[in-house]
């Protein structure tokens, strides 16, 4: 594997006053080879893992804006639907006819804001980077398993956005039938013009997708299972590592499911199949189709849609479990309760899925059964949030921007993950289900806390990223803007949903029921456009500190794990030398008798005699 | 003109905005700030930690209470009720929850904040801890649990053998009510049978549907149980009730169902809520269409009395001629609708017609 790799010839900065790391050079024997290489390779068609997750983030952010311009201007219907928006009319053309929003463009732009958010940001964006970047560095290999993998990985992913995103300028308009893209609606195309070109566009491109999922997964669980450095055994990782890992085990998982429901549905649009629908009379006609169900789609989607919200937090979890040990000068407090109660939820994950159909027909049996495993999965999570309060206990913090984010991140999600306990209670789901409730809660417990599990990864790894350092000033106004903000938006709608308003609607005029929460509509939909304008300082910040940021050093936030021994910008191959070898676990911050407050994993106990604790001593001979 | 200036007011803004901040990197530097790694930002971010919790604290509590007589829909069912209390319930017990967390989250944020010369406390597990708060969220979640799953089970257990039946069904964009007239039996319906005349697909070669009725909103007496099922003849919708507490899906080609029992008249509704214009409501609540958002149906509670009388002025679909008359024509064209209610039976994909059956039967796909 460590064969002709082209090694950047980066020197070692001497930093800290952490012991000097205890490595092996080799004699360079691959030192200088294709140095030159073409911009096309290194830049574009590149098979390093580094560039390929730096491709992966630029997207992400690309998306995250579209995202959040899309929900911007369903918020300002929902905020003023008596407004006229005329001088949107240059931008949506058709879809503003007269000042007001089209009902049905409505429906796309819930759609597509989904869809792009948890699948193209939090799922491609989060995982795609943190997985790309993290994994060989943090265990120690030089490359991913499979360089080409990978690369193919990033550009379907590129290519499935390519196919999204030209659906939106459709005559007919995107996919318009909800992320959840429930049958029949997404089937017919009489329903809803969104179910047309825009849907099959939706289908081909979740394809693309789906393939660049399990390419990516594929080689993260290979490459953690089969090169990690010498010592680094499983009980050495950092939970970065170990929620990557099992995030992209329930990818690999669950993915292909949802890929089975999407041929299906593409069966049933194309061909005249009868897998979801039946007894259909519609725009005048009554269709052939008999026998389906669209309730079996439910369950195909959900068993992908579910895990797939675990997708999406647990690369956060395991991220914000390293910085908040590195910012607290601690160790993560249970280290291997933590991996417990990751491996808990994926298990659980998997058996959880129909929560989300209590009141679609469902045999009520089924109700109570995933009642109970719903309401088990709260266990854990609980667990998660008590080690995470126990890590910053006595601890001696540091508020870097990324630590901001980490606290921000366990605030939402405790405030997001509490009203879980309401909705998986089959009961009270009864009245909750699809109400304003449900999107205050999911917005919380994995929108919002995903997004602040990937800004606290930027600011974190972005010296390693760019051999720069992010602005931290600019990063504690991002930081405060948007933890304001988010609250401002959802704690609100929690209001909005008790009191039943549905989701998804154009406008609440029509009924008495929801007829008094209009002042509050509106300041939602303020908090939630001024959350979003908050997020072009962070977007400055980036591209500004990419160029012109202040100088990183090889380890800037004195942290233990192995990414932080390689050069500031390590080249291709990542350690100009032989690989470092891991002696001990990855949480060794202000340990008792040792000199400074952290001792990376490549020191070996004989090196830190004054500090070992018994078990260690016996290691260090 | 305008639209210029306040770009041109907007390009602006963003030069101050980047010599502001060229400015902080220069003075950061002059200052030695810039380089190092720990200063009074982070005693002025651990005290804005405090002052969120308490403003931010306060501001969740006073906008709640402000707000909760609004967050309420009046409730008028049976069931309702305690679908209410355990909500209140549970939401005390995860607002203590909630509370203690972040409470903890934020003062220790604020309270372990970094000085000079203090060390980190070495602390890295502890299995006596992990067990206590693994073991008690697992109690309280087997007793919410247990709550849950019992009034589920009754919620979603087989209707009383003398509720009322009627049928809602979901198009798109309205809903469409009928009701079983004299015999009590909801006659067969075929979605090859529809047209405009006939939008629920009558079969009236079955003797049941003759005097099937059909409403243009749905009346159900007070205080006695109520079975509403529920079809849908083009994609999914739901139907909401949420006053009643009600929600259940209408799905095309699978019949669902749900029962309650009202507690409070429309006009008694209208006394208590000091509102001479309150009515029930019934909304779509599963994504269908443009028209999603204006789903409305109107439901009456009447008294017992009132009820019986409504019912038995309504006129059955045996008396629409433009109805019979359709009927005829599609059944001609289809070769459905021949054969007497057995023939009807078998040609129908799916049956309406039976006695109340426990909700517990339904298939789940």
């Amino acid at each position: 594997m460590a064969t002709n790799l082209p090694v950047s010839a980066h020197s070692q900065g001497g930093v800290g006053t952490a012991p000097v790391p205890h490595t092996e050079h080799d004699d360079h024997l691959h030192d200088h080879e294709h140095h030159d290489q073409h911009w096309l390779w290194k830049y574009v068609f590149s098979q390093d893992h580094k560039m390929i997750a730096r491709q992966f983030l630029i997207t992400g952010i690309f998306w995250a804006v579209i995202g959040g311009v899309l929900s911007s201007l369903f918020r300002l219907q929902l905020g003023w639907p008596e407004a006229t928006l005329d001088w949107l009319q240059p931008i949506l053309g058709k879809w503003i006819e007269g000042g007001k929003l089209n009902p049905e463009f409505y429906l796309a732009l819930v759609t597509m804001h989904g869809t792009i958010m948890v699948f193209f940001v939090l799922t491609a964006g989060l995982s795609g980077t943190f997985s790309n970047f993290l994994i060989p560095l943090q265990v120690g290999a030089r490359d991913m398993a499979s360089g080409f993998m990978n690369m193919l990985s990033y550009w379907f992913f590129f290519l499935s956005s390519v196919v999204m995103f030209s659906s939106l300028f459709l005559e007919t308009g995107p996919a318009a039938a909800g992320w959840t893209i429930y049958p029949p609606l997404s089937a017919l195309p009489q329903a809803i013009p969104g179910s047309g070109t825009g849907m099959t566009m939706w289908l081909v491109s979740m394809v693309f997708f789906i393939v660049s999922q399990l390419l990516g997964g594929v080689n993260y669980v290979t490459t953690i299972i089969n090169m990690r450095t010498r010592g680094m055994s499983m009980s050495k990782l950092p939970l970065t590592i170990w929620a990557f890992f099992l995030t992209a085990i329930l990818g690999i998982l669950s993915f292909p499911v949802l890929f089975s429901a999407a041929l299906l549905l593409v069966f049933d649009r194309s061909f005249g199949t009868s897998f979801f629908l039946s007894d259909i009379y519609i725009a005048g006609q009554a269709l052939h189709n008999q026998g389906g169900s669209p309730v079996l789609f439910q369950h195909l989607f959900w068993f992908l849609g579910h895990p797939e919200v675990y997708i999406v937090i647990m690369p956060a979890m395991g991220m914000v479990s390293e910085i908040l040990a590195t910012n607290s000068r601690k160790p993560i407090f249970g280290y291997r309760a933590m991996i417990g109660s990751l491996i808990g939820i994926s298990l659980l994950s998997f058996v959880v899925w129909a929560h989300h159909m209590f009141v679609t027909g469902m045999n009520p049996f089924l109700g109570s059964v995933f009642m109970f495993l719903t309401l088990i999965i709260a266990v854990p999570s609980g667990v998660k949030v008590f080690n995470w309060l126990a890590t910053l206990w006595r601890g001696n913090i540091r508020f870097t921007a990324a630590m901001l984010f980490s606290v921000g991140f366990v605030s939402l999600f405790i405030s997001g993950g509490l009203t879980g306990i309401i909705l998986g209670n089959a009961t009270l789901d009864i009245q909750m289900h699809n109400t304003y409730f449900v999107v205050a809660h999911f917005h919380l417990v994995m929108g919002s806390s995903a997004f602040f599990g990937l800004f606290a990864g930027v600011y974190h790894w972005f010296p390693k990223m760019f051999g720069r350092m992010m602005d931290e000033k600019l990063g504690y106004i991002h930081f405060w803007l948007t933890f304001i903000g988010v609250y401002l938006v959802f704690m609100p709608m929690h209001y909005v949903g008790i009191a039943g308003f549905p989701r998804r609607y154009y406008s609440w005029t029509g009924f008495d029921a929801f007829s008094q929460f209009a002042d509050l509509n509106k300041f939602i939909s303020l908090a939630a456009i001024l959350a979003f304008f908050a997020q072009f300082v962070f977007i400055f910040n980036f591209f500004y500190s990419i160029f012109r940021g202040r100088r990183a050093t090889e380890n800037p936030w004195n942290s233990t794990t192995l990414e932080w021994t390689t050069p500031v910008e390590p080249g291709h191959g990542n350690w100009p030398g032989e690989i470092p070898a891991v002696y001990r676990w990855p949480y060794d911050y202000s340990k008792p008798g040792a000199e400074a407050d952290f001792i990376p994993q490549n020191v070996p106990y004989s090196q830190t005699p004054s500090s070992n604790l018994p078990y260690e001593r016996e290691l260090a001979e | 003109m305008t639209s210029l200036t306040i770009l041109l007011v907007l390009v602006l803004l963003l030069v101050v905005f980047g010599l502001l901040f060229r400015l902080q990197i220069l003075t950061a530097i002059f200052s030695g700030s810039y380089v190092r790694q720990i200063g009074t930002s982070n005693r002025v971010n651990a005290v804005l930690m405090l002052v969120f919790m308490v403003v931010g604290g306060a501001a969740f509590f006073w906008s709640f209470a402000e707000n909760f007589g609004k967050m309420n829909p009046p409730i008028a069912s049976i069931h309702g009720h305690a679908m209410e209390k355990m909500f209140w319930t549970t939401m005390t017990v995860i607002g203590v929850a909630f509370v203690l967390t972040q409470a903890l989250l934020f003062i220790y944020s604020y309270k372990y904040q970094h000085k000079d010369g203090r060390r980190a406390y070495f602390f890295s597990h502890n299995n006596k801890i992990e067990v206590i708060w693994t073991i008690i969220p697992a109690i309280v979640m087997a007793s919410l649990i247990f709550a849950g799953w019992k009034a589920w089970t009754r919620i979603t257990g087989p209707a009383p053998k003398d509720a009322v039946v009627l049928e809602v069904m979901g198009k798109q964009f309205n809903w469409l009510v009928r009701y079983p007239g004299r015999d009590m039996k909801l006659g067969v319906v075929n979605y090859r049978l529809i047209d405009a005349s006939n939008e629920f697909g009558f079969d009236l070669s079955d003797k049941a549907s003759m005097d099937d009725f059909v409403a243009s909103e749905v009346h159900v007496p007070k205080g006695h149980p109520v079975l509403i099922k529920i079809r849908s003849r083009d994609v999914l919708h739901a139907v909401y009730m949420p006053h009643f507490r009600v929600q259940m899906y209408a799905v095309p080609g699978m019949p669902t169902r749900f029962w309650f029992t009202p507690t409070a008249t429309t006009d008694e509704m209208r006394a208590k809520l000091g509102n001479p214009k309150f009515d029930y409501e019934l909304a779509c609540n599963q994504i269908c269409g443009k028209g999603h958002f204006a789903m409305k149906l109107k439901i009456v509670v009447d008294e017992p009395d009132d009820y019986v009388a409504w019912f038995a002025a309504q006129p059955p679909v045996s008396q629409n001629a433009d109805l019979m008359a359709s009927f005829k024509q599609m059944s001609k064209q289809t070769g459905l609708g021949k054969g007497g209610s057995q023939g009807a039976k078998e040609a129908a994909t799916e049956e309406t017609g039976e006695t109340p059956a426990p909700l517990a039967a339904q298939a789940s796909m």
